[in-house]
């Protein structure tokens, strides 16, 4: 940067005594709120968190009652049936919801790259959701899920009653926030409609980088649509695809609002629904013990990491064996 | 924060007629199931007790709007609540604005020691899951002597490093150094030239990331849940979660007060649905 300016004019604005250009301190004042948040409210707690998952302590009773215990909450956690249960039910959803937005959303996004006129408006449409808060969503649901006055259950109903297609529509109301083989499901609907649209729109952003003469070639020799969107869109859209997964892994495994609305914040009957974060809100702030929770926190966060390595090196081998 | 461009392969999929029909018949499908449920709130916001306890429930709007209002007024302190909202939202919205831009265009614009190690931690900062920090901050805040107070929330959130990836992306392209080594000669500070030079220079990128943080901000739950305490302090989603915890929900009251939660939203992305668009894949596109 001090190359633009010439030596003359340096020695003019600089005093005689050596002093440092404001140039070279700025930039560090300018980083410094960042860094400064950033250490108190992200790496502090981060380390607090740390140190507090080999101890016990019921912060009521003041920094004086933390008792070490070493790894006993981490061997507390990974052999507790509560745990394994909510790490089930987490997984469960992630994979219900998380599979479902993707192979959706890419074939959805081909296909709306092909549309010129409303576009924007459909795509608006499917990326309201994801926009909107999750909790007014999830109270919207769960009113609409409800067994005897929700929506859906009525027009499940008047759909059954249609002739010919009927046969595909329940006949009687389906419970589907109480029915414990219901509520994973239903769940993951919800979390499914809340993300599709975004996955959309990610996709569609890499598939216009696509250089159109790959298709205008393709389609010189002859290729088919199914073809072209095998062996053009999906391998270019690789890397998005990796980028959108790993999104999708880190959001679901994480996941809480969704459920603590719509089964409350025990998880719904027999536990059913309880995600592995409303497990940790849950040990935290219902029974007082930090300590496990924290505990609970490093066990996701290393699951989520291992989770994470294993898609990059699943996405690399696939790009792999194209090249 | 490139809009999304027009496709130029615009005609590479030609169908026959028919499997596009089915195609849009499947879009225009999933669309109304997209939409419903935001109808649905509105039409249950404007029904009487009777009418979404009775079976068929009601599909079309009724007149019981002000009413359901009144019966929120009543269950929790709902003026109290959307304006705690408001003034996290605004702070944590205003913060994040000058805190990023700052350090975006120290990114963008300097040479430094230690630049690509402070960038990194930016960028690191954003993989860690939001959760894990959860229980420690609540910890802290109740060392620190702040819970239930509005600074817990806006602060932590105003040092966004998405917020700051996204200026420093944008201050590199849209300001020209020459500008600053100009103003830097004319004896200007580098706190000015940041302020009278730069900031003016990156509106649409200051849009785009005021509407991103603030519509952040407005959704945010587990922070304020785990926070605030007293019924008055509470956002808008912790408060009408609260109602919808006691038995014999007023799905009304609740569906009014969501209906005003999302109100704000819904136009925000009637009016600015390419910019948000843009702005939430830039990273993925450029990443």
């Amino acid at each position: 940067m001090e190359s633009v300016l010439s030596p003359g004019i340096s020695a003019v604005t600089l005093p005689r005594r050596k002093r440092i250009q404001p140039w070279k301190w700025a930039p560090y004042l300018f980083i410094s709120p960042f860094l400064l948040i950033f250490a108190v409210f992200g790496v502090f707690p981060l380390l607090f968190s740390a140190t507090l998952s080999f101890a016990q302590w019921d912060p009521a009773a003041g920094f004086g009652a933390i008792k070490w215990i070493s790894f006993d909450n981490y061997k507390f956690v990974l052999t507790d049936a509560w745990f394994w249960k909510s790490l089930g039910n987490t997984v469960y959803i992630a994979i219900a919801s998380g599979l479902p937005q993707h192979l959706v959303a890419i074939p959805f996004a081909a296909f709306l790259c092909t549309v010129l006129r409303a576009r924007n408006v459909v795509l608006g449409a499917y990326f309201l959701p994801f926009i909107t808060s999750s909790v007014a969503i999830a109270l919207i649901f769960s009113s609409l899920f409800s067994k005897d006055f929700g929506e859906v259950n009525s027009i499940l109903m008047a759909l059954h009653d249609l002739p010919l297609i009927g046969g595909l529509f329940p006949d009687h109301k389906v419970d589907w926030l109480l029915d414990t083989s219901l509520v994973k499901p239903t769940v993951s609907f919800v979390v499914f409609w809340r993300y599709v649209g975004w996955n959309t729109v990610l996709y569609l952003a890499a598939m216009q980088t696509i250089p159109g003469e790959l298709y205008e070639a393709a389609t010189l020799d002859g290729a088919s649509t199914w073809r072209k969107f095998w062996h053009i869109t999906l391998p270019m859209t690789r890397p998005m695809m990796f980028f959108a997964v790993s999104l999708t892994l880190i959001n679901n495994l994480q996941l809480f609002e969704e459920p603590f609305i719509l089964l409350g914040d025990n998880g719904g009957t027999g536990q059913a629904g309880m995600t592995t974060a409303m497990y940790v809100y849950r040990t935290a702030f219902y029974f007082s013990d930090f300590g496990t929770a924290c505990a609970i926190s490093w066990v996701m966060f290393v699951l989520i990491a291992v989770l994470s390595w294993g898609n990059h090196k699943l996405f690399a081998l696939a790009s792999g064996g194209e090249e | 924060m490139t809009p999304i461009k027009q496709s130029k392969q615009s005609t590479q999929f030609k169908q026959p007629s028919r499997s596009r029909m089915l195609a849009w018949l499947i879009v225009g499908m999933g669309a109304v199931l997209m939409l419903a449920p935001f109808y649905f709130t509105f039409v249950l916001a404007t029904q009487p007790r009777e009418a979404i306890f009775h079976i068929p429930p009601p599909m079309w709007f009724g007149e019981s709007l002000l009413h359901n209002i009144r019966l929120l007024t009543g269950l929790i302190p709902f003026w109290h609540n959307l304006g705690m909202s408001l003034y996290v939202a605004v702070m944590t919205t205003v913060l994040a604005l000058f805190f990023c831009s700052m350090a975006g265009y120290a990114f963008a614009m300097y040479d430094f020691r230690f630049k690509k190690t402070l960038f990194a931690i930016v960028l690191g900062s954003m993989l860690l899951p939001p959760f894990l920090g959860l229980i420690p901050t609540f910890m802290l805040m109740n060392f620190l002597g702040w819970l239930d107070q509005p600074r817990a929330l806006y602060l932590p959130a105003a040092a966004a490093a998405f917020g700051i990836f996204l200026m420093r992306q944008y201050i590199g392209s849209a300001v020209p150094k020459e500008l600053l080594e100009a103003a830097r000669i004319d004896g200007c500070g580098e706190f000015r030239i940041y302020w009278k030079v730069v900031l003016p220079l990156i509106g649409p990128a200051l849009g785009t990331l005021g509407l991103i943080t603030f519509i952040t901000s407005w959704n945010s739950f587990l922070q304020p849940l785990v926070i605030m305490h007293s019924p008055e302090n509470f956002t808008l989603p912790v408060a009408l979660r609260s109602i919808q915890s006691t038995t014999n929900t007023d799905w009304g009251a609740v569906m009014a007060g969501s209906a005003i939660a999302v109100m704000p939203l819904v136009i925000l992305f009637a009016l600015f649905s390419r910019r948000l668009i843009s702005g939430l894949t830039a990273g993925a596109v450029k990443g």
